[in-house]
C-alpha cells in the first residue's frame, strides 16, 4: 500500500459513525469520497494499519513526565503490535508460513511416523543430520518453530475474530448506511421517469425490498436496503470453528492414548495397562480412563489376490472377535475390519496387523513336553515370510538330566517355493507353510533383568546344536515333523494347523467429537462466506424540475458480481410496475453530469495500479 | 484360511477374471478411441485460432489508449437509460460499471474472433469435445465395471477420471452459458498429454483393492478430490491467461507494442479483470469442497489406520494445498495483494495440488503410496 493510499484512510473520516475501532478496510469508500458511508462495512476485514513514528508525543520535564511518556510510548507500540498481528496482511503472511513450514516434514523422514526412517537418514547423512536434529526437522509437527507459526496465527484468528464480531453486531444494531449523493457512481444502477408520486414510490420500493428480506429503511429521499449478512455470520463461524478444531485437536493430544497388543487366535485381552505390548499416552492420560472391556480373538481371515500382476495383494482381512464391556457385561460378537473399528465408549479397537503363529512342541531328553505353543512370528515382507524366536526358560534337562535353555531361531513360510528355491515365500495364504528352525542351547539372558525382545535371541551366551557334518543344526520342517536334537538332546515339533495373529491398537482420541463437529462448521460457515454476497440497494425517488418524478435505483455489491445488477434489474422492473415510466421530453434537463467521469466505486476485485 | 479354501477362490476369481479381463480391454479401447476424437478436436480448435478473423482485434488497445486520452470509450456509458421519447417504452436497464483503477476493457470476441468460419469450426471443435468426453466417460464407466469399485485406485485410472472430470466442468460450465468457450484449445491440449501420460507412463491393469481402501469413504473422499482437482485446474487455466492478458493490456497502456502472435492471441480472450474474476469464483466455489475432501480423509484415515491426523505426506501436501488456497483467498481480501499476487498464489496453490497428486506418489513413500502409481 503506497503512502498515499494511507494518508487517504487517516483524512477519510466519513465512515467513522460505527464506531469501530478498527475502521472498514473496503477499498471502496477510500476512492469515493462523495459516497460517504454508502460502501462502508461491507465486510467486516479490519483495515490496515498506518505506522506513526512515536507514540509517546510530547515529554514533559522531570521523572512524571518521562514515566508518563514511556507509558503512552510502551501503550502505543503494545497496540500497535496487536494491531499489525490481527492485521490480514500478518495473517496472510503467517498462512504462508504455515504451509511453507508444512513441506519439510513430508520430505524428511519424521520420528513420529517412523523412528528406523530417522535413524537411518541419520546415519547415512552424518554432516546434515546433525543440523537437522537441531532445527527440530525430524519431527517437524512439533517443533518449536512451527509450533510458534500456529500460536502466532490463531492468537492472530482470535484477535481478529473479536473486534469483527462486535463490529457486526453493531452492524445489526445500526441501519444500512444512506444513499451516497450521486447513485450514477455505483457499480449498477438505473433510472426512469414516473407519473407516481415520489413518496408512493418510496413506500412501494420499501415493501418490495422487505419483502425480499433485505433490511430496508426510508432515509431522507432515498430507501437504502442491505442483504446478505449470513455472509459475515459464515466467515465469523468459519473462522470460530479453526480454532474449535485446533482447540480439539490440542484436547485430544493431551488425553489421547494409544496402545498395541498382539493376539493369537483363541487369546484374549482385558483392557489394562499391563497387557498392553506397548502404550503411549498424552500428557495429562490417567490410567482410569481407559475403558474397561475385554475381547478374545475367535478368528482371523486372510484373503490374497490369486493371479494376476498384482497377485498376493491382500483382498479382505478380518477378525472375528467376542466382547463384553464393562466387568461383567454381556458377551457380544464383532467382525473387526481394516476400515471397521470395533467402538467402545470413546475407545477403538483397530485391526492393524497380522501374522502366523506356528504352534510347535518341545520335548525334553526324556521326551517329556517341555513347551507347547502357538509361536507368533513377525512378518518381514508382503508374503508374509515371518521370523521370530522360541525361547524354551525352564523345566528343560538335555539327556544328562542337566537343566538348560533352549532357544530356536525360527522363519516361517506359509507358501514356501520348494526346494532350491529361494527362503522366502511366495505367496501370503497358507499353501505349503515351512518353518525353518536352527536350534541353540545354553543361557537365554532373560534374567540378567534387561528388557528382551521376544522375538530376538539374544546368542551371547547360546551354543549352537551341531548336526551330524558338524554344522549348525537346522532344517525346514512340514506341518507334523520333528527335528531331533543331537545326542538325545530332545525334540521340537512343528505342529498341524498353524494359527495365525492379529494386531490390534486400541486408541482413546477424546475430542475427536468436537474435531468433528468444528470441521463441519467449518464447512457451512465457508460456504455461506463464498457463497452469499452481501450487497446494498437504493432507491431515490425525488421530483423532478418539470414535475415528473425520477426513480434511481443502485446497487453495490462486496465484490463486483454480476448477480448485483441482474437482482437490480429485477427489483427494478417489480418496481417499474407499481410506477410506470413516462416519456422524456425531448427538453428534459440531464441529471446527470458530462463526461469525464469519476472513477466508479471499485469493489473486490479491482486493483489500483 | 486352508489350502482348499485358497484353491476354492482362486477357482471362482478365474471365472470373474475373465470377463473383468474383457471389460478392461473394452476400456482400453474407448479410451484410446477418446484420444483420437479429442485429437480431431485439438485440430477444430487450431482451425477456429487460425480461421477466426482478426477484424475484431486491437479493441483492447483502442480501449486503453483513449482511457489515457481521457475521452468516452466503448465501455459501458452511464447515460439515462429508457430516454429517446419514442411512443414504445422499454423497461429501465441495468448500467454496470467497472471498478476505479481497474481498466475499462471490453472482453474479446473469442477465438472465432467475429468470423463465421472460424465460429464453425469452433463449433464442430465443441461437438467433437463433447463426443469425447462421452467416450472417454465410457471408457472410465468400463474400467469401473471391470474392477467392480470405483475407477480410483492408482494413478492411471485417476488419470483417466481426472480429465475426464475436467473436460466435464468445461463442457458444464458451457452449458450454463458461462463465457468459457475460450479455454477449449488450452483444455484439450493438456487433456490430450494427461491421457497420454496415463496410457503410456501409469498404465496399470485392471485389479481391485486392498483392504485398506475398502470404505465408502473412500468413494466420497477421492470422488470429490478429483473434482476439486478438475476445478482447481480449470481455475488455474483462467489464472494463467489471466496474468498473460494482464501484461498484455499494461503493455498497451503504457505505450507498449505487443509482438503481433501475442496480440492476436491475447486480444480474442477476455478482459483481463474478467479472467480474474472468472478464476476467483472458480477457486472459491471450490474451496468448500476441498475442505470437506480432506475431512473425508480424516474421517477415513481415522477409521483406516487409527489416527484421524497423522501428517503423512499425502495429508500434508492436502494441508498446504488448502492453506495455500486459503492464502489466495485472503490475499484477494487484502489491500496491495489483490490482481497479480494473489494470481501468482493461486498457481502455487495449484502447484502444491499436482505435487500432491503426482510428486508425492512418486517421489514421498508414505501410508498413500500403496495406491501403487
Ligand atoms: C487459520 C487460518 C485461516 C484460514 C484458513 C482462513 C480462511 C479464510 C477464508 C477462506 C476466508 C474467505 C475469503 C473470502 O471471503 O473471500 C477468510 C476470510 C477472512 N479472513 Fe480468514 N482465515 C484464517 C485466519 C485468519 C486470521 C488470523 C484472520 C485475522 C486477521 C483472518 C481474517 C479474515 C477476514 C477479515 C476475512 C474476510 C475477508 C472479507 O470478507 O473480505 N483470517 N478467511
Amino acid at each position: 500500500m503506497s503512502t498515499k493510499r494511507d494518508t487517504d484512510v487517516r483524512t477519510e473520516g466519513g465512515n467513522g459513525d460505527r464506531g469501530d475501532r478498527n475502521g472498514t478496510g473496503d477499498t471502496a469508500v477510500r476512492d469515493a469520497g462523495d459516497l460517504g458511508a454508502a460502501g462502508a462495512q461491507l465486510s467486516t476485514a479490519p483495515r490496515e494499519t498506518f505506522m506513526p513514528g512515536s507514540f509517546g508525543g510530547a515529554r514533559t520535564p522531570g521523572a512524571t513526565g518521562w514515566l508518563a511518556w514511556t507509558g503512552r510510548e510502551v501503550i502505543g507500540w503494545a497496540r500497535w503490535i496487536w494491531r499489525q498481528l490481527t492485521s490480514m496482511r500478518v495473517a496472510l503472511i503467517l498462512l504462508f508460513l504455515l504451509s511453507l513450514g508444512a513441506i519439510p516434514g513430508s520430505l524428511i523422514p519424521q520420528s513420529g511416523t517412523d523412528e528406523t526412517k530417522v535413524a537411518d537418514f541419520q546415519a547415512r547423512h552424518t554432516t546434515i543430520g546433525p543440523i537437522y536434529e537441531k532445527l527440530g526437522l525430524f519431527h517437524v509437527y512439533s517443533s518449536a518453530w512451527f509450533s510458534a507459526i500456529y500460536i502466532l496465527l490463531f492468537i492472530s484468528l482470535i484477535g481478529c475474530i473479536v473486534p469483527r464480531t462486535w463490529q457486526f453486531v453493531g452492524q445489526l444494531r445500526g441501519r444500512p448506511p444512506r444513499a451516497p449523493r450521486l447513485l450514477t457512481r455505483l457499480p449498477a444502477y438505473t433510472t426512469w421517469r414516473t407519473e407516481a408520486g415520489p413518496e408512493e414510490v418510496r413506500e412501494e420500493a420499501l415493501k418490495l425490498l422487505k419483502k425480499r428480506r433485505f433490511r430496508a429503511h426510508l432515509d431522507g429521499d432515498a430507501v437504502a436496503a442491505e442483504k446478505g449478512y449470513l455472509r459475515e455470520v459464515g466467515n465469523l463461524a468459519f473462522h470460530i470453528a479453526l480454532i474449535v478444531m485446533l482447540v480439539a485437536f490440542a484436547w485430544g493430544q493431551l488425553f489421547k492414548s494409544e496402545g498395541n497388543k498382539l493376539i493369537v487366535e483363541g487369546d484374549g485381552f482385558a483392557n489394562t495397562l499391563t497387557q498392553y505390548d506397548d502404550f503411549k499416552s498424552g500428557s495429562l492420560f490417567d490410567t482410569d480412563d481407559l475403558e474397561p472391556f475385554s475381547f478374545v480373538l475367535e478368528d482371523f481371515e486372510g484373503t490374497y489376490e490369486e493371479t494376476g500382476p498384482n497377485k498376493g495383494t491382500p483382498r479382505t482381512y478380518q477378525a472375528k472377535v467376542d466382547y463384553s464391556v464393562g466387568a461383567d457385561g454381556a458377551e457380544q460378537k464383532k467382525t473387526v475390519k481394516v476400515n471397521e473399528p470395533l467402538d467402545i465408549d470413546d475407545s477403538k479397537v483397530y485391526l492393524t496387523a497380522h501374522g502366523y503363529a506356528p504352534v510347535v512342541t518341545v520335548r525334553d531328553g526324556k521326551g517329556d513336553i517341555v513347551y507347547q505353543q502357538a509361536v507368533p512370528l513377525l512378518p518381514l515382507d508382503s508374503n508374509v515370510t515371518s521370523t521370530g524366536a522360541i525361547k524354551v526358560m525352564d523345566g528343560y534337562q538335555d539327556a544328562k538330566g542337566k537343566q538348560e535353555q533352549l532357544g530356536f531361531q525360527a522363519f516361517f513360510l506359509p507358501a514356501y517355493g520348494g526346494d532350491g528355491t529361494a527362503v522366502v515365500s511366495q505367496f501370503p495364504a497358507l499353501l505349503n507353510p515351512v518353518l525353518n528352525l536352527a536350534a541353540y542351547h545354553g543361557d537365554l539372558g532373560v534374567d540378567a533383568g534387561l528388557p528382551q525382545s521376544v522375538y530376538q535371541l539374544e546368542k551371547k551366551n547360546m551354543k549352537e546344536f551341531k548336526n551330524s557334518k558338524g554344522e549348525q543344526l537346522r532344517e525346514n520342517l512340514k506341518p507334523g515333523e520333528t527335528m531331533r536334537l543331537p545326542n538325545g538332546a530332545g525334540s521340537i515339533t512343528f505342529e498341524k494347523g498353524v494359527k495365525e495373529w492379529a494386531n490390534f491398537q486400541v486408541t482413546r482420541q477424546p475430542g475427536a467429537g468436537w474435531a468433528l463437529a468444528g470441521a463441519f462448521g467449518a464447512i457451512f460457515g465457508l460456504a455461506a462466506s463464498l457463497f452469499i454476497q452481501r450487497r446494498r440497494v437504493w432507491v431515490r425517488a425525488v421530483t423532478g424540475p418539470d414535475g415528473v418524478t425520477v426513480v434511481e435505483m443502485a446497487g453495490l455489491g462486496r465484490s463486483e458480481s454480476a448477480k448485483v445488477p441482474e437482482e437490480l434489474g429485477v427489483l427494478a422492473g417489480r418496481l417499474y410496475d407499481m410506477a410506470p415510466g413516462v416519456p422524456d421530453t425531448p427538453d428534459q434537463p440531464q441529471n446527470e453530469p458530462p463526461t469525464p467521469e469519476p472513477p466508479a466505486v471499485p469493489a473486490e476485485g479491482a486493483e489500483t495500479k | 484360511m486352508t489350502l482348499a479354501a485358497a484353491t476354492d477362490l482362486s477357482a471362482a476369481t478365474d471365472l470373474a477374471a475373465a470377463t473383468n479381463e474383457h471389460l478392461a480391454n473394452v476400456s482400453n479401447t474407448l479410451i484410446y478411441s477418446a484420444m483420437a476424437v479429442y485429437t480431431l478436436a485439438f485440430f477444430a480448435y487450431i482451425a477456429e485460432w487460425l480461421l477466426g478473423s482478426r477484424s475484431k482485434v486491437g479493441r483492447t488497445a483502442a480501449a486503453l489508449t483513449a482511457d489515457k486520452e481521457g475521452k468516452k470509450t466503448a465501455a459501458p456509458a452511464v447515460t439515462v437509460q429508457n430516454a429517446g421519447g419514442t411512443a414504445v417504452l422499454e423497461r429501465p436497464k441495468v448500467v454496470t460499471r467497472a471498478a476505479a483503477g481497474a481498466r475499462d476493457v471490453p472482453d474479446g470476441p473469442g477465438a472465432h474472433g467475429g468470423d463465421v468460419q472460424g465460429d464453425l469450426y469452433g463449433r464442430i471443435a465443441i461437438s467433437l469435445t463433447v463426443l469425447a468426453f462421452l467416450i472417454a466417460f465410457g471408457g472410465v464407466l468400463a474400467r469401473a465395471l471391470s474392477v467392480q469399485r470405483a475407477p480410483w485406485g492408482n494413478m492411471y485410472e485417476f488419470n483417466i477420471t481426472f480429465s475426464t472430470v475436467a473436460v466435464g466442468v468445461y463442457l458444464a460450465l458451457l452449458a450454463m452459458k458461462k463465457n468459457v468457450r475460450w479455454m477449449g484449445l488450452f483444455l484439450v491440449t493438456t487433456v490430450l498429454l494427461d491421457l497420454g501420460l496415463a496410457v503410456t507412463v501409469l498404465y496399470t491393469a485392471s485389479d481391485q483393492l486392498v483392504p485398506a481402501l475398502h470404505s465408502y469413504w473412500l468413494y466420497i473422499h477421492v470422488s470429490t478430490a478429483i473434482f476439486c482437482g478438475a476445478v482447481f485446474y480449470v481455475g488455474a487455466v483462467g489464472t494463467i491467461l489471466y496474468l498473460f492478458k494482464d501484461s498484455y493490456e499494461n503493455k498497451l497502456a503504457t505505450g507498449g507494442k505487443p509482438g503481433r502472435f501475442a496480440t492476436s492471441v491475447l486480444e480474442r480472450l477476455p478482459a483481463s479483470a474478467s479472467l480474474d474474476k472468472f478464476s476467483y469464483r472458480v477457486n472459491a466455489a471450490v474451496f468448500p469442497l476441498w475442505t470437506f475432501t480432506i475431512i473425508a480423509g480424516a474421517i477415513w484415515a481415522g477409521d483406516a489406520w487409527g489416527r484421524y491426523w497423522g501428517w503423512d505426506p499425502k495429508e500434508t501436501w492436502s494441508f498446504i494445498t488448502w492453506v495455500a488456497y486459503a492464502c489466495y483467498l485472503h490475499a484477494r481480501a487484502t489491500a496491495g495483494w489483490k490482481g497479480r499476487k494473489a494470481a501468482y498464489i493461486a498457481l502455487a496453490a495449484f502447484a502444491c495440488w499436482l505435487f500432491n497428486y503426482y510428486g508425492v506418489n512418486i517421489f514421498v513413500t508414505g501410508k498413500h503410496s500403496y495406491a501403487g502409481v
